[in-house]
């Protein structure tokens, strides 16, 4: 057993795990963040991705006792102040989601990956960078246009601050 | 349409949950006292089982108990069943094997369930499992099903001799191989539709939960149709009464087909609750997703398609061979048959048509319906065949199938199905302006300078959707009737809660449903709510497959706001002292027509719960039900050309444009249904590029059993797709809906296939059509 504590959307916690536990089940089953999902064994689908320390991390690969002292943003600490994140809102918009299960991973992937190109996307860019995430639902055509229209809104933003 | 109603482009209202990660599925769902169970499985293709020791694994830490095969069927629990017969052409009835939720005396396939463990946790369940001690005798096993079918084929069933289950047909071989004999031209092809796996993203997973007290079973379940799964439970396997069985399906992530089986996963996890006293919950990991949900397609098929000296088809004959896998799921047998044979006529004046299907066991998992279920095995071979034959004529593809097209609607084909409604020429020539199919010689050139081989093809689909009229599938072998229920209730203060049999895994029913309302009655999206997915909610329903949720769902609904509409007027015509026939509902109000004389909905939704005034006679309340069977099928239909762009060095393909120009009826919500179409595609582009099942032959191991091994489309292999719609409304429901779900994974795997053969100019290849394929494709060339 290991005893740990990380700050998950801003909030202290504190466990004690089991050294196998993978930090998606510490946040799923110890936390009750169930927003955060597995869909597979490989680290192929994305489901799972969660910041930690600012970067996009699937969460299926890292152990809970690795995470300690880490600080961790799942999607349930993405919206603020009952404001969704333009990425949520985009997907939205746009019907970047279908049955939604991938969708977490997706949006926590594409909020990374619009940070990592402060200059803008193009589609190119976008559909290589999702190499990681799998929607059965969307044939991603929508996701695309969600994440390079979040990504538009945020630079007009950033620009505009 | 109004800004909410019918035909507007309304964002989900399920997607607030789901974007801040508040969705929950099956797996998000906790009980008290809750416990993980892990399945042990066969490690082997075909074996008998000699003895399982399961006395280690008891005394493993956490374990609270370990049940195998015999127990199960020593308390009464049922066989597996497949509720559609077939009866083979010398009148025999199907030869199903047995199947028994956890194995007795023999496994028949890699990852057939032998005992289930539950533990305290996940973790401790799997270590018991690998402490279950399974003494096997292995057999031979056979996963092809053209080698099942051979002399001294390894024999898995012993109620099916050979291997095959029913050899069945479908139209008068004879007219059809006269047809052909007279033929100016005919186009032979054996074509092979390869195995998918459908992998919807939310992995399968069971929460079973047995409440002593009211002696009294909830099931939670990943189910595209719980009150189907509640009624096949309690009917056939014996699990609980319908009135002490509650299942929910609650958030489902995908299903393709793949989540309307009742899974022996679902049953013995209700079982195991009863037996260990502890709710279980069970969830797949995804190599047990791989070798456990029911596959799609695995066809192989001798096709001949005759024509005329005018380039008119005079006649089709199939021949095919479907592996239905180790044991026949739910529907697997009309998949190859009903919802296969009678497409073959495509958009196509067909005057004789025969299909012969032998559809045969392997030690495979268990094939199944998956997304379009049949009919792109259809459009598959039709295509395919009508590309072949204009190369071999000579003629353009586009003007074969202009000249072969039905042009008068209804349309009786040889092969069972009355098309209602449709204009091919019309989705044809919107495919064809969208996809500057006269600009692409140019592009052609141009890819040329570039050193890369530029193809296009074209694929015109034809599908049955709306499953389906009761009686009519009654007479075809169905156990179940097709029909859908709704309920639509209006509270006494206005607001209206619908309750579905349909169910939704991503559709979006809680938007579109709640539109059909709101453009009724002129209240607002936000004041409906759509309820499904609950057995103690909804008294009956089939589900959601088969584009299916809007002919056949939204149909119920229509016919009950008919109801609620009549019984509104009646009341508000009593109110206003006006005659029923003056009283019109508009924005939320009911109107005396051409006065100013109203009354908001609220009180007139009031007035029928205070009943202080109503007609004398009439009982109080708002809340009306339907029980919907549709008269026929709906016939979405449309056109598909695809673009590609092979590396002759690499044999790697792009897609470099696909044209979607569909014909789907009235559409509820543009925004949806263009999310369908895209989805569909990626589905299609994937069975013809990247996607496989692999078994190894002689150990009968599944080789492709994860996604490092398992080519899903991923967003860099497929572009933008350039969508659009023509419009024929279907004359079968209220609202003229065929249906949107499957058309894109029927119509694109053709254009894909003829796309790349045109590239290469050669017409010998295989789905998945990998670089390696394609490279060795050119180069036989």
């Amino acid at each position: 057993m290991a005893d740990i504590s990380m700050v998950i959307n801003g909030r202290e916690v504190r466990g004690s795990v089991e050294d196998r536990m993978l930090l998606v089940h510490f946040l799923r089953e110890s936390q009750g963040l169930t927003g955060t999902h597995v869909g597979c064994d490989t680290s192929q689908c994305g489901a799972c991705v969660v910041h930690v320390d600012g970067k996009a991390v699937k969460s299926c690969t890292m152990l809970a006792a690795q995470a300690s002292g880490c600080e961790v943003v799942t999607i349930e600490g993405l919206a603020k102040d009952g404001q969704l994140h333009p990425v949520q809102a985009a997907f939205k918009e746009h019907h970047g989601l279908q049955c939604g299960f991938c969708t977490p991973g997706m949006v926590m992937s594409a909020v990374d990956m619009i940070r990592r190109h402060p200059a803008g996307l193009d589609e190119k860019t976008v559909r290589a960078e999702l190499e990681g995430n799998i929607c059965r639902c969307t044939g991603y055509h929508n996701i695309v246009k969600a994440i390079m229209a979040a990504s538009e809104e945020m630079s007009g933003k950033a620009q505009a601050a | 349409m109004g800004i909410e109603g019918i035909g507007a482009r309304v964002t989900r209202k399920e997607d607030q949950r789901f974007v801040t990660g508040l969705g929950r599925y099956v797996d998000d769902m906790v009980v008290p006292g809750m416990k993980y169970a892990v399945f042990v499985r066969s490690p082997h293709a075909h074996a008998t089982i000699k003895a399982i020791d399961t006395a280690s694994a008891k005394a493993m830490p956490g374990v609270i108990g370990v049940l195998t095969g015999p127990e199960l069927k020593s308390d009464g629990i049922g066989n597996i069943i497949c509720g559609w017969m077939i009866h083979s052409k010398d009148g025999s009835p199907m030869k199903m094997g047995a199947w028994s939720p956890l194995a007795t005396d023999k496994v028949r396939y890699v990852g057939d369930a032998v005992a289930i463990v539950v533990a305290e946790t996940r973790g401790q369940a799997r270590d018991a499992a690998e402490a279950v001690a399974v003494d096997y005798d292995e057999l031979p096993a056979v996963t092809d099903a053209q080698k099942a079918l051979e002399a001294g084929a390894p024999q898995i069933h012993p109620e099916a001799p050979n291997n095959l289950i029913f050899d069945w047909e479908l139209g008068d071989s004879a007219d059809a191989e006269r047809a052909l004999a007279g033929a100016a031209h005919v186009t032979r092809m054996r074509i092979v539709n390869n195995r998918l796996i459908p992998n919807a993203i939310e992995p399968r997973a069971a929460l079973g939960h047995y409440d002593k007290a009211e002696d009294h079973f909830t099931l939670w379940t990943t189910s595209q149709n719980p009150h189907l799964a509640r009624l096949v439970m309690s009917a056939f396997y014996n699990v609980a009464p319908e009135n002490k069985l509650r299942v929910i399906a609650p958030d489902v992530g995908g299903g393709f087909g793949s989540k309307i089986y009742i899974y022996p996963e679902e049953i013995v996890c209700l079982w195991a609750s009863k037996r260990t006293g502890v709710p279980v919950k069970w969830v797949a990991d995804r190599t047990e997703s791989f070798l456990c949900d029911a596959h799609g397609r695995d066809h192989v098929t001798e096709v001949s398609m005759g024509f005329d000296a005018d380039n008119r088809i005079v006649g089709l004959k199939v021949d095919t061979i479907a592996n239905l896998g180790a044991y026949m799921s739910l529907f697997s047998s009309c998949v190859p048959t009903y919802l296969y044979a009678t497409l073959l006529s495509g958009q196509y004046e067909i005057p004789h048509i025969h299909c012969n299907v032998r559809t045969v066991y392997t030690n495979t998992a268990p094939v199944d319906a998956y997304r379009g279920a049949g009919r792109p095995e259809a459009t598959y071979l039709l295509e395919r065949v009508m590309e072949t034959a204009a190369r071999e004529l000579g003629v353009s593809p586009a003007e074969l199938r202009r000249k072969n097209f039905i042009r008068e609607f209804p349309h009786q084909t040889p092969v069972i199905m009355n098309y209602d409604a449709g204009d091919y020429e019309a989705s044809l020539e919107a495919a064809m302006r969208a996809a500057d199919y006269a600009g692409f010689p140019a592009r052609r050139e141009e890819a040329k300078r570039r050193g890369k081989l530029r193809g296009i093809g074209m694929s015109c689909y034809i599908e049955a959707c709306g499953l389906a009229p009761s009686q009519a599938v009654g007479s075809l072998g169905a156990g179940i009737g097709l029909w859908e229920s709704a309920e639509v209730r209006v509270n006494a203060a206005g607001t209206i809660e619908v309750l579905t049999g349909s169910h939704s895994h991503g559709q979006g029913h809680e938007t579109t449903f709640a539109q059909v309302v709101a453009d009724r009655l002129g209240v607002p999206l936000d004041s409906v709510s759509v309820v499904h997915g609950d057995t103690d909610k909804v008294q009956m329903g089939m589900g959601t497959y088969g584009s299916r949720s809007g002919a056949v769902g939204i149909s119920a609904i229509v016919k009950a706001l008919d109801k609620v509409e009549a019984k509104a007027k009646k009341i508000a015509a009593h109110l206003l002292e006006a005659d029923e026939g003056d009283i019109v509902i508009e924005n939320g109000e009911v109107k005396v027509a051409g006065t100013d004389r109203s009354l908001p909905w609220l009180q007139v939704a009031l007035a029928a719960y205070t009943a202080h005034n109503l007609p004398a006679g009439m009982e109080p309340g708002l809340k009306e039900t339907s029980f919907y069977d549709p008269t026929n099928f709906t016939f979405p239909a449309g056109c598909y050309i695809c673009e590609v762009e092979v590396d002759p060095e690499t044999g790697v393909t792009e897609i470099v444009q696909f044209v979607a120009a569909d014909d789907f009826g009235t559409i509820i919500n543009p925004l949806i249904v263009e999310g369908q179409v895209h989805g569909g595609i990626t589905q299609g582009v994937g069975q013809a590029l990247l996607e496989g099942c692999v078994y190894e032959p002689s150990s009968g191991q599944l080789v492709t059993a994860s996604y490092m091994d398992y080519t899903m489309p991923r967003a860099s292999d497929v572009p933008s797709f350039l969508v659009s719609t023509t419009v024929t409304p279907s004359p079968s429901n209220p609202l003229g809906i065929k249906g949107c779900g499957e058309a894109g994974a029927i119509g694109s795997p053709p254009a894909v296939i003829n796309a790349i053969t045109d590239a290469i100019g050669n017409n010998d290849l295989t789905m998945p059509a990998t670089p390696q394929r394609v490279w060795t494709a050119l180069r036989k060339h």
